[in-house]
């Protein structure tokens, strides 16, 4: 079971049962919905940009701890960051969650999201991981489609 | 991947089975190679039986066998091999018509599954009894395959889609069906066991209220043909559809039932080899049923497999399995409803195999993936019933489905990690 608390680390147990900025932005200028159809997870990301850089983000929807804890996290993480340091996050934090079983994962460079690192032992919830970044890169892009993991 | 040791034999004489029941489940798990092996350092709990159950090695033999000395094409080749599996496969036929107690083997037609099955009935009989206007009746909880395909024909045709509701504890509120039929209603297509709730649905009945109005019935079958007998002429409907894997067969091979009558007056559903009586440059006319309905070269090893399954089942003898199963419902309903934050979502009268429940402390994907480290399979999701979710409310549900290898060790194993889990998220 050690796979397990590798996975549910303390951090993600914590951010699924009370997760930071679960909202509506009311100012919000930028938004987007991402679906994961295999499974019905479902998330509406807020974001408020003042000029290149994420003043404001929130979010609302429905899915496992994994997926919940990931959006929480995320929002944590990028308010105030620039477009192009969101993007750079995403790709880093895309390679922690993929990476190869065998190497080692460099959590030096994601700061707290290092915790999602055990998500790659598991590989059919990498997308439960992901699909708030993915809708979050639909809302920077300014995409009206509904984002979805398949 | 290893092999359990003897320890199941042992079993025998567990003092769990009860002796009053002709039916072992123990000695029928010898019969399932794939259940003899361990997941995770665990022995393998496999409860995901309503996606697919797994093969008895009688099945695997007889696909081996056929291509190891049978394979050829069927139904055109003079030689010695042709005549052989086209006897196999026409012998397969004859083994479904018997297991349907249909009247006679040109009205079962082998499809992909009951997902071909029921799109073959609304391209062939829909596209040319349904127009617009016209009215389907399908209820609330149906798998997609028996939604889409309908809401397909409506848009194609500007026909309308009616829904028989259900209660909270997932029975179909069935007096409303005859309030839905109107001189306008072509079709009912209703679910027979539901798969997201385990509900039995009174088909009998159903049928009976259809056809007061002149109306016809398909029935989906497809988790009600592993655990339950199923005689087409008593239920009286006109359409029943099944897949082979869920059965304990082959998958890529399922079967449309249709009155002979209705069948004959069907046009074809896809062209090509087969299917054709004359081709000419300019026109063609087309075979009887059922040959009319398999365009191609069919899934010669996979209808074999699955008169070879029917034949498993007919040796085990499905109703004293079935008997067993309603015991094994009974305990782990029992065993389940003890776990604290435990919500089973399905409490129907007449309930079979599945345990569809939510946990308060955890996402059914959380508790998927917390059973599958105790080795125990489960689905986790939405189990392609979207209407039932939004009925209950719920994003999903986690779905235990027995089969009957499986034992009241196994529901254990589910009670100890769902203790677990609500450990992990506590």
């Amino acid at each position: 079971m050690s796979d397990l608390r590798e996975l549910y680390q303390q951090v993600i147990l914590d951010h699924n049962k009370s997760p930071r900025n679960f909202k509506a932005l009311e100012d919000a200028n930028h938004s987007s919905e991402g679906f994961n159809p295999l499974c019905g997870d479902h998330i509406n990301i807020y974001m408020k940009m003042d000029g290149d850089r994420i003043a404001d983000l929130s979010f609302q929807g429905s899915g496992c701890a994994i997926s919940k804890a990931s959006a929480s996290l995320m929002t944590d993480a990028l308010k105030g960051k620039t477009r192009e340091e969101a993007e750079s996050l995403f790709e880093r934090f895309h390679d922690l969650v993929t990476a190869d079983m065998d190497s080692t994962p460099d959590t030096s460079s994601v700061g707290k999201l290092a915790v999602f690192a055990g998500v790659r032992e598991f590989p059919a919830r990498i997308k439960c991981a992901t699909l708030a970044w993915h809708t979050l890169n639909a809302a920077l892009k300014g995409k009206d489609e509904p984002v979805t993991t398949e | 991947m290893s092999t359990v040791p003897h320890i199941l034999v042992d079993k025998l004489s567990c003092p769990l089975v009860d002796r009053a029941s002709p039916f072992d489940p123990y000695r029928v798990r010898q019969d399932f190679p794939v259940l003899q092996q361990f997941v995770r350092g665990r022995p393998l709990v496999y409860l995901d039986n309503a996606a697919t159950t797994q093969k008895p090695r009688a099945v695997i033999g007889a696909i081996e066998a056929y291509y190891t000395s049978e394979n050829a094409n069927i139904h055109r080749g003079v030689h010695h091999l042709s005549q052989v599996a086209t006897d196999s496969y026409e012998g397969a036929r004859g083994k479904v018509r018997q297991f349907l107690n249909a009247a006679m083997d040109r009205e079962i037609i082998f499809t992909r599954g009951t997902t071909e099955s029921i799109n073959l009935v609304a391209h062939s009989y829909g596209r040319k009894n349904i127009g617009e206007g016209d009215e389907i009746i399908i209820t609330e909880m149906e798998h997609h395959s028996n939604i889409v395909p309908w809401q397909m024909l409506c848009e194609e045709k500007g026909a309308t889609l009616r829904y028989v509701p259900i209660d909270d504890q997932g029975d179909l509120l069935i007096d409303e069906l005859e309030k839905l039929i109107t001189p306008r209603t072509r079709l009912v297509a209703v679910v027979h066991i539901s798969n997201a709730l385990g509900t039995v649905n009174p088909i009998k009945e159903i049928v009976k209220t259809a056809h007061a109005h002149g109306v016809p019935v398909l029935v989906d079958g497809a988790q009600a043909v592993p655990h339950m007998k199923v005689d087409v002429r008593d239920l009286d409907c006109d359409f029943y559809t099944f897949s082979g894997h869920k059965m304990f067969g082959p998958t890529g091979i399922g079967v449309l039932y249709g009155k002979s009558d209705l069948l004959e007056a069907m046009p074809p559903y896809e062209g090509g080899g087969s299917m054709i009586r004359t081709v000419s440059m300019q026109k063609s006319t087309y075979a009887d049923p059922p040959n009319r309905f398999e365009a191609g070269t069919p899934h010669i090893s996979g209808g074999i497999g699955l008169g070879v399954a029917i034949d498993y089942l007919n040796r085990i003898g499905l109703d004293s399995a079935a008997a067993y199963e309603a015991e094994l419902m009974d305990y782990a309903d029992g065993v389940l409803r003890e776990i604290p934050g435990l919500r089973m979502i399905g409490n129907a009268k007449n309930k079979v195999s599945v345990l569809s429940f939510v946990m308060d402390a955890a996402h059914p994907h959380d508790v998927g993936t917390i059973l599958d480290q105790a080795g125990i399979a489960v689905r986790a999701g939405h189990h392609c019933a979207q209407p039932i979710m939004q009925h209950f409310k719920i994003p999903a549900t986690t779905r235990a489905a027995t089969a009957f290898y499986n034992t009241r060790e196994d529901i254990d194993a589910l009670a100890k990690a769902l203790h677990h889990v609500n450990e992990v998220f506590s």
